[in-house]
């Protein structure tokens, strides 16, 4: 039996910080990369009798979230404790949600390979999140500045087929938070954290496999490299008689492998119950309706409305509008020189390119978008041609100066002048007249070397469109 | 009805370690709490919503303001172990 008789089930559950100033139950701070223990209060260190107070902020934010991954919101939710001891989780329990989760029944759409593919959402639930705990060995050392920061747990449904389509779900989800401006989304820091669930089966099977969870990935290029091992694992494991074992398991992006994770012998019991300290969460119509007219146009419309609008291709559209400064920048260049098509390629190809090489993000691009915009006008006004826009944008990058200072300075017109450009194809005609018969012979590969003769007398300022034609007459004889 | 070992279940999620003498005392004490559980089971609730909370307050939130953080010192300040400002507990993994 091959790998291809074998069909993967992934689902997610993405955890993101949201991105209040305080905690979800108390008044300390959220910052990331406080001095150690700095950032705590009564409530998040559990101690006895302190009361959690919710944060209207965390809840006008999960809504929000909720209302882009077009989930129903639940008008009247409850907070649930849910049990177990871990020495970062100093109440003795995590206050969470769990038989009625403020948002549910959603669903997200995302483009890949020419496919809209679409994952539903479970349910996305408010909880705290726990401390941070750093393992020396001989014994472990706790800081609770995280304690208390408040989540959004997103479920989504088993959907996903491959490594490839959840790591492109998990970057749309992503780039809906950061839309929102409600989690910052940084996988390195654990400000967005993805745990993925992976089982096989035989394909056409009903049934799911037994799944495992992969946790302790950084980045998307390892929930993808994370999610294929382990669908090899399993499928290996299956072929040769032996069978899945529900468990978690860690990935080690060093050896791109993943571990079982070495856990404690009793099953989890959470023993869930409602928190009596705090009230039911109540989201009236109007609030709701007040949240609903406040969000901002998603990746996805954005991308169908700019197909629409400004004619560019699917794909280019989608890679556009992942990043809202990008999509931005894009609309900037495009209305500014009222070529969107010649916007797009400049973009997706040139400064991606640069940007992604100087790792950088659109908001730091030397470039800004006036300037691509005026570089585009260059060319189309036949001022300079495509090539030498390429050195010229190059320039721009390193200097950060405007494309119509460095064409003046570096004395870079394209020559569009006819008789000029015919001076020059008599210039190189008659210094290769050997050629020139051999062309006429039938070897007319040599066109491109008249063209690069031509090019080179022309310093490069030749319209090379205008070369081709006039050369193209000039060697007809 | 519950038996020895829901009994043992639950101390080891308690983390706690419970003699046969206690468990015993405590077979029979928890025996008297579920029993009074069925018999509050009996009552009809039909048509009546859960109670969350017996407050008649609808909502209670903070804004989103950072106040009364506590410095490390302070904060540490009843940790029995501790290494710089943060707290020492026995190895976890």
């Amino acid at each position: 039996m091959s790998s291809s008789d074998w069909e993967a089930v992934i689902g997610l559950e993405i955890h993101a910080q949201l991105l209040t100033q305080s905690k979800m139950f108390s008044p300390d701070s959220t910052e990331f990369g406080s001095g150690d223990n700095s950032n705590t209060h009564p409530v998040s260190l559990g101690l006895p009798g302190a009361l959690p107070v919710l944060n209207k902020k965390a809840v006008e934010y999960s809504i929000k979230t909720g209302l882009a991954l077009n989930c129903k919101i639940r008008q009247n939710s409850i907070f649930a404790r849910k049990n177990y001891f871990y020495p970062d989780l100093p109440k003795g329990y995590q206050i969470s949600q769990y038989d009625q989760p403020l948002c549910e029944e959603g669903w997200v759409e995302y483009f890949l390979e020419g496919e809209t593919k679409r994952v539903r959402i479970e349910r996305a639930h408010m909880e705290e999140d726990a401390g941070k705990s750093l393992h020396r060995g001989e014994y472990t050392l706790i800081n609770l500045n995280r304690a208390g920061v408040p989540l959004l747990e997103i479920v989504s449904g088993p959907d996903m087929r491959s490594a490839q389509e959840a790591a492109e779900y998990a970057r749309t989800v992503r780039s809906i938070l950061l839309y929102l401006g409600v989690c910052d989304g940084n996988l390195e820091e654990g400000s967005m954290r993805c745990d993925c669930n992976v089982s096989v089966r035989k394909k056409g099977a009903d049934r799911l496999g037994t799944k495992v969870e992969l946790k302790n990935i950084n980045s998307f290029r390892f929930i993808e490299k994370a999610i294929e091992y382990e669908i090899q694992r399993q499928i290996d494991c299956l072929e040769s008689g032996e069978s899945i074992f529900q468990e978690t398991r860690l990935y080690d992006s060093v050896k791109n492998k993943t571990f079982p994770m070495r856990s404690k012998e009793e099953a989890h019991d959470y023993r869930y119950f409602p928190d009596p300290d705090l009230l039911s969460v109540v989201v009236e119509t109007a609030w709701l309706e007040e949240i609903k007219s406040s969000l901002p146009e998603l990746p996805l419309a954005k991308a169908q409305r700019f197909v629409r609008e400004y004619q560019i291709p699917e794909y280019d559209s989608s890679v556009l509008t992942q990043d809202k400064a990008l999509a931005n920048y894009f609309e900037q260049v495009a209305e500014a020189c009222g070529n969107p098509k010649a916007a797009s390629n400049w973009i997706m190809v040139e400064l991606l390119r640069e940007l992604n090489e100087a790792k950088k993000t659109v908001v730091e691009s030397p470039i800004p978008s006036a300037h691509l915009a005026e570089l585009i006008g260059l060319i189309d006004k036949k001022t300079i041609s495509g090539k030498m826009a390429k050195t010229v944008f190059a320039e721009m990058w390193k200097t950060g100066r405007a494309p119509g200072e460095i064409v003046k300075e570096q004395a870079l017109v394209q020559i569009t002048d006819d008789s000029a450009i015919e001076n020059l194809v008599n210039q190189v005609i008659a210094a290769n007249l050997e050629q020139v018969e051999a062309y006429r012979a039938g070897k007319t590969k040599l066109f491109g070397f008249f063209v690069g003769q031509i090019m080179k007398a022309s310093k490069g300022q030749a319209s090379p469109e205008m070369v081709n034609k006039i050369l193209t007459e000039k060697l007809k004889g | 009805m519950i038996n020895e070992q829901d009994l043992e279940k639950v101390a080891v999620l308690a983390r706690l370690s419970v003699s046969p003498e206690e468990s015993q005392t405590y077979l029979k004490q928890m025996s008297a709490i579920l029993d009074y559980f069925d018999q509050v089971s009996e009552v009809k609730t039909e048509g009546v919503d859960p109670l969350v909370t017996p407050t008649q307050i609808e909502e209670f939130w903070r804004e989103d303001e950072v106040r009364e953080t506590l410095e490390a010192e302070k904060a540490l300040a009843n940790a029995p172990e501790k290494v710089g400002h943060l707290f020492k507990v026995p190895p976890v993994v």
